[in-house]
């Protein structure tokens, strides 16, 4: 019988298989950052052991960065005390690292696929649950914890359990101002945060080929949030040309090699998956979170749910209470929530196409009155090929504040954080209940929706600012 | 790792579904370096309403969390774990765990059992009832057992083995150092290096 896609990497990377045991798999890659790594690194030293490869280790400073006033020392002395543990621990164990201030420090996400590091094929992990990202490349990347952390540090294995495979194609075109992140918000809601548990999702489907390496990472990243182990899409054309040229890229007949190689991993005509989904792109439009928790979304045409429609009684009770913590009543269209922050950043949307989306609509517009709107690019390198085309002057033109690279207000580690009681309209991945900030409120969407957002002051997509788009006209509604 | 054999305790029932590792140990504690320390972290926010549950008396020094479906949702944060576990934790019951919380549990020594959600929600109907209901998780026979409830639970057997044992997972592959060195002898030379070595 044929393979999918993810058994071929899988298989590829077994070390040791032995029955009744997890399969012991090498891993290509691993990518660490400050906030899951200091106590596996304590680990190591407490057992004596080494990092068996410092070869296929690579570290960056992202969760804890600020992203104002980066040349001077961190305010907070917790941040500070943690990006400093990082520092040590790489120089102590030949780790290279991208820390605060570097060209190639970012998002640890936005970093591995931009040198090109994340291959097709490949095993990836990292101790932060967006790994799903890179299997955007058909490689099998996954989170981990940090006790796995240590793992891989000292042994570049990890044994892991089988998993099931789901299929989800999508097939047809997507709509004029519908994208990727709708399509996976889409997903997500349709399958529920515990519909992938225990899967790696393959997407596939004419729909899925067209999207770009940065459209497919959006995809990927978000699988976690179905609750699946990792997200995968196979390798083509566009994969290829993306990597092409990067600095980790393989070169001259290593090129060659790989490019054969990669052309193989595409799941078999007759191999079986677990579950199948199908979507139809065509019937997708911009979609927006009202709930806590990733699952609870609907088509910004629609309106705030009624908890009382729901027969499951739990997803009632959890509808129940979101609405509550969210500040919002059943039958409130989602159009007229207004907000006090957008975000636009995150290893979710912080890549330069994101940015270049986000600006496009905001050229030549202004962010509505009282609302904040914080711009932060995924990395460094994003910054600054974001500064060579303008877009900076863009978004600050429109009002829109323009920030140096990191997590920021994804998951307020740093000082980019929600006020009790504020909402936002986010690009980032997750609305859990102060995940921005205490009491903040989430509302997740994709760059577009929320560059319209921010010029009207509402949820709102591209669509809704037609005749707003004179400079004069005072913004808002 | 400590090991796990057999736990009797108190129990708390946590009736809420799709509880988030935002919600076990918000982001702002994740900035320690260390494994310890995290008990106050716990449903952080939550705690701050008298009327949550770990808040009531009735419920001081129970060891073993009944909570909703889908719990540990989120990051891969281990502080989830480390915080359960400072807090007194023993063993979490829930119908469904996310998978990556699930698998940190069982590398710490905290037991995350699986049971149907009619089980759970006669085990949570118990201890709210009665709040000094003991409830055993028996990793041995693999079983749970409280009043009026015997449920016995899937758990596969090496996860139980490493558990029943306190067995450090790197130890056990660092025995294997010969197939990884095998392994590494044989990959492609097209694949991707971070450093010059
Ligand atoms: S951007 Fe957000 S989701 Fe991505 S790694 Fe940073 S904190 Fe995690």
């Amino acid at each position: 019988m044929g393979r999918t896609l993810a058994e071929k990497v899988w298989d590829d990377h077994v070390v040791r298989r032995a029955e009744g045991e997890p399969d012991l798999l090498f891993i290509d890659l691993h990518l660490l950052h400050e906030v899951t790594s200091p106590q596996a690194f304590d680990g190591l030293r407490k057992a004596g052991r080494q990092v068996r490869r410092t070869d296929l280790t690579i570290a960056t400073e992202d969760h804890n960065t600020p992203t104002l006033d980066i040349d001077k020392p961190i305010a907070d002395p917790v941040s500070r005390t943690q990006l400093e543990t990082l520092r040590k621990n790489c120089a102590e164990f030949g780790v290279r690292l991208h820390p605060l201030g570097d060209v190639e420090q970012g998002v640890v996400h936005v970093v591995g696929p931009q040198l090109g590091l994340t291959q097709p094929g490949t095993t990836v992990v990292c101790g932060d649950s967006h790994t799903s990202t890179h299997g955007a490349f058909g490689a099998l990347a996954f989170g981990i914890g940090t006790s796995q952390v240590e793992h891989v540090l000292a042994t570049q294995t990890l044994p892991m359990a089988p998993f099931r495979t789901m299929a989800i194609t999508v097939d047809g075109e997507l709509p004029d101002g519908v994208t990727a992140k709708d399509l996976i918000l889409a997903i997500i809601a349709k399958i529920g945060t515990g519909g992938g548990q225990g899967y790696v999702i393959e997407y596939r489907g004419s729909a899925i080929e067209k999207l770009s390496m940065e459209a497919r990472m959006t995809i990927c990243n978000m699988s976690i949030e179905a609750g699946a182990r990792a997200g995968m899409i196979a390798p083509d054309q566009t994969t290829f040309d993306y990597l092409q040229g990067r600095d980790h890229a393989p070169e001259g007949e290593d090129w060659d090699a790989a490019v054969a190689y990669w052309k193989t991993l595409r799941t078999d005509d007759d191999a079986v998956f677990d579950t199948e989904v199908v979507i139809d792109a065509a019937s997708l439009a911009p979609f927006v979170t009202w709930g806590t928790n990733p699952g609870q979304g609907a088509p910004l045409s629609a309106n705030v749910p009624d908890p009382a429609s729901y027969e499951d009684p739990s997803e009632r009770h959890a509808a129940e209470r979101a609405l509550e913590y969210m500040g919002l009543t059943a039958g409130q269209p989602l159009r007229e929530i207004s907000v006090d922050t957008v975000f636009v950043g995150s290893c979710t949307n912080g890549r330069i196409e994101d940015l270049r989306s986000a600006a496009s609509i905001l050229e030549g517009r202004k962010v509505a009155d009282g609302v904040r709107v914080l711009i932060v690019p995924g990395s460094v390198r994003v910054a600054l090929q974001a500064v060579e085309e303008g877009l900076d002057k863009v978004f600050t033109a429109a009002g829109a504040e323009w920030r140096h690279a990191g997590c920021s207000m994804c998951l307020g580690m740093n000082p980019d954080q929600l006020a009790p009681g504020e909402r936002s309209a986010s690009t980032s991945n997750r609305n859990f209940e102060g995940r921005q900030g205490k009491g903040g409120r989430t509302h997740l969407v994709s760059p577009q929706v929320a560059a319209a957002t921010a010029v009207l002051g509402h949820l709102a997509s591209p669509a809704d600012l037609a005749g707003q788009s004179d400079v004069a006209t005072p913004a808002g509604v | 790792m400590e090991a796990f054999t057999t736990h009797t305790g108190r129990a708390v029932p946590l009736r809420r579904s799709n509880v988030d590792t935002d919600q076990i140990i918000p982001a702002h504690w994740l900035k320690k370096v260390t494994r310890d320390g995290f008990e106050d972290g716990l449903f952080e926010a939550w705690r701050k309403d008298p009327e949550f549950v770990l808040n009531q008396e009735t419920y001081k020094g129970a060891t073993v969390l009944v909570a909703g479906p889908d719990f540990g949702t989120g990051s891969s944060r281990e502080h989830a774990v480390w915080a359960l576990q400072n807090y007194g934790f023993k063993a979490v019951i829930s119908s469904r765990f996310a998978d990556i919380f699930r698998g940190n549990s069982l590398k710490n020594g905290l037991l995350t059992v699986v049971l149907p959600q009619e089980t759970v929600d006669r085990l949570q109907k118990l201890v709210e009832s009665d709040p000094t209901a003991e409830v055993t998780v028996d990793l041995v026979n693999r079983e749970v057992r409280a009043e009026g409830v015997t449920a016995g639970f899937e758990l596969d057997e090496n996860a139980r083995w490493r558990l029943l044992e306190g067995l450090d997972d790197i130890s056990l592959t660092l025995r294997e150092e010969s197939a990884i060195a095998d392994y590494e002898a044989n990959r492609p030379s097209f694949k991707p290096r971070t450093i010059e070595v």
